[in-house]
């Protein structure tokens, strides 16, 4: 990395970041309305209708609620605690945004330490979840926050042991370098050498992101709403809003990895990217109405036993061949 | 070991829940959307209406109750209210028979109460619609009535003669003696125009009655 740091680079980053924020605010809504319209075919209902065209305006008008209701704090929580969590979930999500490559032009910041960025920064949504649920003063709230930390603690290192296993093969920690060592067709793809890799990252990947069927911070059923049953208007907003922003960061990560990023077979460029991206995130979903939220012990189950051991043995069978 | 393996074959079950609901998604939607779409009956067919009785195949006005009161034991919020038809009067050759038999010193056979309900009155304002009367029916004469379209504006709306409700309902089903009565409305609350329709609400039993 450069150590002089010039006011283009600054005002770059600047500018990348705004473009994130825009890029998230868009994606929020067209997810929400996508996640709305998925549940409704899956259970063949027609999902939002009303609102717009094939309700396409529901996710706008939904967010237009939000930003317009009062902002309301329980009368014994931890009014600093309270309001960061929010924030502190929200904001650094974008900052992750900033070393993913979009395109060989398109990339926010391409900083050769990108996976450590990402992976570092990551973290934050665990705090911000943990201070939510504390800050809040309710036993549901608390509840959600610590699943939250047990769960998240525990999926960030078999992530780590998928990424590592990449970041191994490919001898860097640059995002555009992995895209680099990977060829257009689908079997150049880092995938189909890597294929329990990419396993173990998606699963990781979606405990991380606290979706079904690991959404057990927020199981309705059990915990109200866990960690944001207190937040109404913008501050349940904004941890709606950086719960999807995680999942686009989790499955462009996963598409830098795994799926060979901006290339494609032909034309490579921005399109081939989203296009993966956007398919991640559609099978998300279809996870989300498709498997029952699993219990917390099968869960932490599932990483300790299972995903963890992969991990390592496929980590060290990475390093067995790279050896050779 | 062994585990270990069957913990992987069973990996294949997430994959065949994800096929199941792929094609769901891929089936048109089921939802009708009301008030632009007329809602079939096949639609309907699956809404779960206040309770009503159902007739016997030969003569679709009488129902298939035999009166044993199982529903009513059965009813968890008491809103089937039924009684058994009244015992006929004995026939003046009937009286003979008895007087006959009397004098023979033999027991007079007396005339037994039909297996009929006299009133069959249900408080729709009670009802959870649990489906406990129709389980319990042993012939079958109980169902869900599918009717979407039920108002009511007062609380004696909901208190239906069932027995009413059957004939009524018959009547409109056969078409030769009434073309009026079907177009008549199904709807308990509907106004009482044709003659094979009374209107509901006034004749119902109420339950104190019993």
């Amino acid at each position: 990395m450069n150590a002089t740091i010039s006011f283009d680079s600054v005002l770059h980053v600047v500018l990348a970041l705004v473009g994130v924020a825009v890029f998230v605010g868009l994606n929020g809504l067209l997810l929400v309305y996508a996640e709305r319209k998925v549940a409704g075919f899956i259970q063949r209902r027609p999902g939002p209708y009303e609102v717009g065209p094939q309700g396409i305006l529901q996710a706008v008008a939904d967010a237009l609620k939000l930003i317009g209701k009062q902002l309301v704090r329980p009368d014994r929580a931890d009014p600093l605690l309270f309001w960061m969590a929010p924030v502190l979930a929200f904001f650094p999500v974008l900052l992750l945004f900033l070393p993913i490559p979009f395109s060989p032009l398109l990339t926010g910041w391409d900083v050769n330490l990108g996976l450590l960025l990402i992976l570092a920064f990551a973290g934050f949504n665990v705090l911000a979840l943990l201070l939510a649920g504390w800050g809040s003063n309710n036993k549901y709230g608390l509840l959600g926050a610590a699943r939250a930390v047990a769960q998240s603690v525990a999926y960030e290192i078999p992530l780590l042991l998928a990424v590592l296993a990449i970041a191994f093969q490919e001898g860097t920690l640059s995002l555009s370098a992995i895209v680099g060592g990977q060829g257009g067709m689908p079997w150049q793809w880092n995938i189909a050498v890597q294929p329990l890799a990419f396993l173990i990252f998606f699963v990781s990947a979606l405990g991380e992101t606290n979706r079904a069927p690991f959404d057990l911070p927020e199981a309705e059923s059990e915990l109200t709403a866990g960690f944001h049953t207190e937040y109404s208007g913008m501050g349940f907003g904004m941890f709606f809003l950086a719960e999807y922003a995680n999942m686009i960061v989790a499955c462009s990560v996963c598409t830098v990895l795994f799926l060979g990023g901006w290339k494609g077979p032909f034309l490579d460029g921005a399109w081939w990217f989203l296009a993966k991206v956007y398919g991640l995130l559609l099978s998300m979903m279809w996870f989300r109405w498709t498997y029952p939220r699993v219990r917390f012990d099968q869960l932490l189950n599932l990483n300790w036993r299972w995903l963890l051991p992969l991990g390592v043995l496929n980590l060290l069978a990475t390093a067995f061949v790279m050896k050779l | 070991m062994a585990s270990i393996f069957r913990t992987i074959a069973d990996l294949w079950s997430l994959v065949v829940g994800l096929g199941i609901t792929g094609k769901e998604f891929c089936k048109p939607g089921v939802t009708v959307h009301y008030p632009r779409a007329e809602v079939t009956p096949e639609a309907a067919a699956s809404f779960r209406g206040p309770i009503e009785l159902i007739g016997l195949d030969k003569d679709p006005a009488k129902p298939k109750c035999i009166a044993c009161m199982l529903c009513v034991s059965a009813c968890p919020s008491n809103c089937i209210t039924v009684t058994r038809a009244p015992t006929p009067k004995p026939t003046p050759e009937e009286l003979k028979a008895m007087a006959e038999a009397e004098a023979r010193g033999e027991k007079p056979k007396k005339p037994a109460p039909p297996k009929a309900p006299g009133t069959w009155a249900y408080d729709f304002s009670l009802c959870s619609l649990c489906g406990s009367c129709v389980e319990a029916c042993p012939v079958d004469s109980i169902g869900f009535s599918h009717d979407i379209y039920m108002v009511g504006t007062k609380r004696e709306d909901f208190v239906f003669d069932q027995l009413a409700r059957l004939a009524r309902k018959a009547a409109a089903r056969k078409p030769e003696p009434k073309p009026a009565a079907k177009a008549a409305p199904e709807a308990a609350t509907a106004p009482a125009a044709p003659v094979a329709a009374p209107s509901e609400p006034g004749t119902a039993t109420p339950a104190s009655e019993a």
